[in-house]
């Protein structure tokens, strides 16, 4: 179970799987980088831009975390700083003026710790696109194709459709910090894997997630078209749903909505410090 | 009475409003707490009356319903939504004896205490976070809970008061914690799309998941002096960045530095200041 469950984490990490611009240059050939939050910089772990699907013109952003080494660096490994998060929001919000849909292609072990991420802010960027996301009045479909790691990859998959990958995983945590808080050693990753539920499956079955996207049986070619039906297909179907936001935060509003049976207090055991 | 039994007297007395009463124990045998800034021991019963802030200026940490005293006019808080509790829906090892050993030591059903009162006469919804309970961890009840009070809110046309303090979402119930940073924000957003004011104090340690939701979604964003508030831990950014960071990192002053908080303010002033807000956002004074 465990193992089988840190098997597909390592799929979802592997550098050889398609990353946000493969599927990008594959659904959307005529696909047109825009750059920068208008703020602070561009950041390159985050790719988006708009181009047509199926003739129709939407906005498609991609966390992009690059093959080769170099290319890997350059886009700091798919972990996005502040700025990233700002110009996802920067072109969701043209999107919505627009009436484009918006496709997120979600692949980060999570969003950047460090010095300058929390200078400017990484909390508040994230907390912004779930506040935004979630009244944006235009589609969003959003795909975890490889890692959805944490508040990182929620910052782009407040959609009205969350899809992922049959190896990708989507986590509150990594294994290895799961397995380095609880157990103090981060060596017990596969443990943790297990115990986190983090594969598609769980995803699907606590109602996380409204598809699993098969690959297995599939080659590139054929899961990338299938991907583009699916999104074409349900894109269209959704620009004519009515109430869109009401829709989408009912789809948040019921996870955890169902109240346990509340605990008896007993006499505490130690001690209150205060 | 020994300290603990009037801590555990404290839910009741603060529902009927004893705001007033302090603890009786000032003898040879109290516990006392040595300051971490100043290293003075201080009696606990002396913390206590104080608000948790030690004579040099240092914040405690503080319990949720001592927070609510704090804050809420004589009698006014009445408490709503503590009837939603957390499940293990993932069987999580060890979680459920977890969730007992907390409840016990901090005497909470989770980790957030909501509710309605009055400060400064002026109606508003509040959630303070418990430290106690689980370091203030984010699960669904939580989320819950606090979604709940920002709905009743907006329904009320109030203004919602939420006094921040988490190490983020739980691990224990995994993608379901996560999700809880989306519905909290959905809910907040539309009490704010709603034109109703929303203020949060950030208190120590405010991080991860609960930075990254609601506690930095406030119309004004108060933080008490010195709370750690971030979104990743600190470690956890030297680890990967083999960089040790200044004491200041992450610090209220180090947010209100890089223009992240309105304003810091000791617990002294809160009350004061979060009752002339309320005040002034009141919708009668919008319209005059």
């Amino acid at each position: 179970m465990s193992k089988a469950a840190f098997d597909i984490v390592q799929k979802a990490r592997s550098n050889t799987r398609q990353t946000g611009l493969d599927y990008i240059h594959s659904i959307i050939p005529d696909f047109i980088e825009l750059h920068g939050d208008r703020r602070y910089g561009d950041d390159a772990s985050i790719v988006g831009g708009i181009g047509t699907l199926d003739g129709l013109p939407v906005t498609v952003i991609a966390i992009e975390k690059g093959h080769s080494a170099k290319e890997r660096a350059m886009r700091n490994f798919g972990s996005p700083h502040p700025e990233g998060y700002r110009k996802a929001l920067r072109l969701m919000k043209q999107a919505e003026k627009f009436h484009r849909p918006v496709i997120c292609l979600v692949d980060t072990s999570g969003a950047y710790c460090g010095i300058g991420a929390e200078e400017r802010g990484q909390g508040q960027a994230i907390a912004e696109n779930l506040m935004e996301m979630m009244t944006l009045n235009t589609p969003i479909v959003s795909i975890v194709i490889g890692e959805g790691g944490s508040g990182g990859a929620l910052a782009l998959a407040v959609a009205d459709r969350v899809w992922m990958l049959q190896s990708a995983i989507y986590s509150v945590i990594s294994p290895e910090g799961c397995a380095s808080i609880l157990w103090k050693n981060a060596k017990l990753a596969a443990e943790a894997a297990g115990c986190l539920h983090l594969t598609a499956e769980d995803a699907y079955h606590y109602g996380i997630i409204e598809e699993i996207i098969q690959e297995d049986g599939r080659t590139t070619e054929e899961l990338n078209a299938f991907i583009k039906q699916r999104l074409s297909d349900t894109i269209r179907k959704l620009r004519a749903e009515p109430e869109l936001t009401e829709k989408r935060y009912a789809r948040f509003r019921r996870i955890g909505a169902e109240p346990a049976a509340l605990p008896e207090l007993t006499e505490p055991q130690e001690e209150i410090d205060i | 009475m020994s300290f603990l039994t009037f801590s555990l007297r404290e839910k009741n007395e603060l529902e009927k409003g004893g705001r007033s009463r302090l603890p009786v124990m000032a003898d040879e045998n109290e516990p006392s707490k040595e300051c971490p800034n100043c290293h003075k021991s201080i009696p606990l019963s002396e913390l206590w009356f104080n608000n948790s802030v030690c004579s040099c200026g240092h914040h405690f940490l503080m319990k949720a319903r001592q927070h609510l005293r704090m804050l809420c006019d004589d009698g006014s808080f009445e408490e709503h939504f503590g009837d939603i509790a957390s499940s293990d829906p993932l069987s999580f090892p060890d979680y459920p004896e977890k969730l007992s050993t907390t409840q016990s030591a901090s005497r909470e059903t989770e980790a957030v205490v909501c509710g309605r009162a009055a400060i400064g006469g002026q109606p508003c919804w509040l959630f303070v976070m418990e430290p106690y309970f689980m370091m203030g961890s984010m699960g669904t009840a939580v989320g819950e809970r606090i979604t709940c009070t920002f709905e009743a809110a907006t329904v009320e046309r109030l203004p919602v008061v939420g006094c921040t303090l988490s190490g983020g979402a739980r691990m224990q119930e995994g993608l379901l914690s996560l999700m809880q940073m989306a519905k909290t924000c959905g809910a907040l957003k539309k009490h704010s799309d709603a034109g109703l004011f929303y203020l949060t104090v950030l208190t120590d340690p405010t991080t991860g998941g609960v930075t990254a939701s609601f506690a930095m979604g406030g119309d004004i964003i108060l933080a008490e002096p010195e709370a750690t508030v971030g979104f990743a831990g600190a470690r956890v950014i030297e680890q990967t960045t083999h960089k040790t960071l200044p004491k200041t990192f992450q610090k209220s002053e180090f947010l209100l530095e890089h223009g992240f908080v309105d304003a810091i303010v000791p617990r002294s002033e809160q009350r004061e200041l979060i009752a002339k807000l309320l005040l002034w956002h009141r919708e009668e004074a919008q319209d005059e």
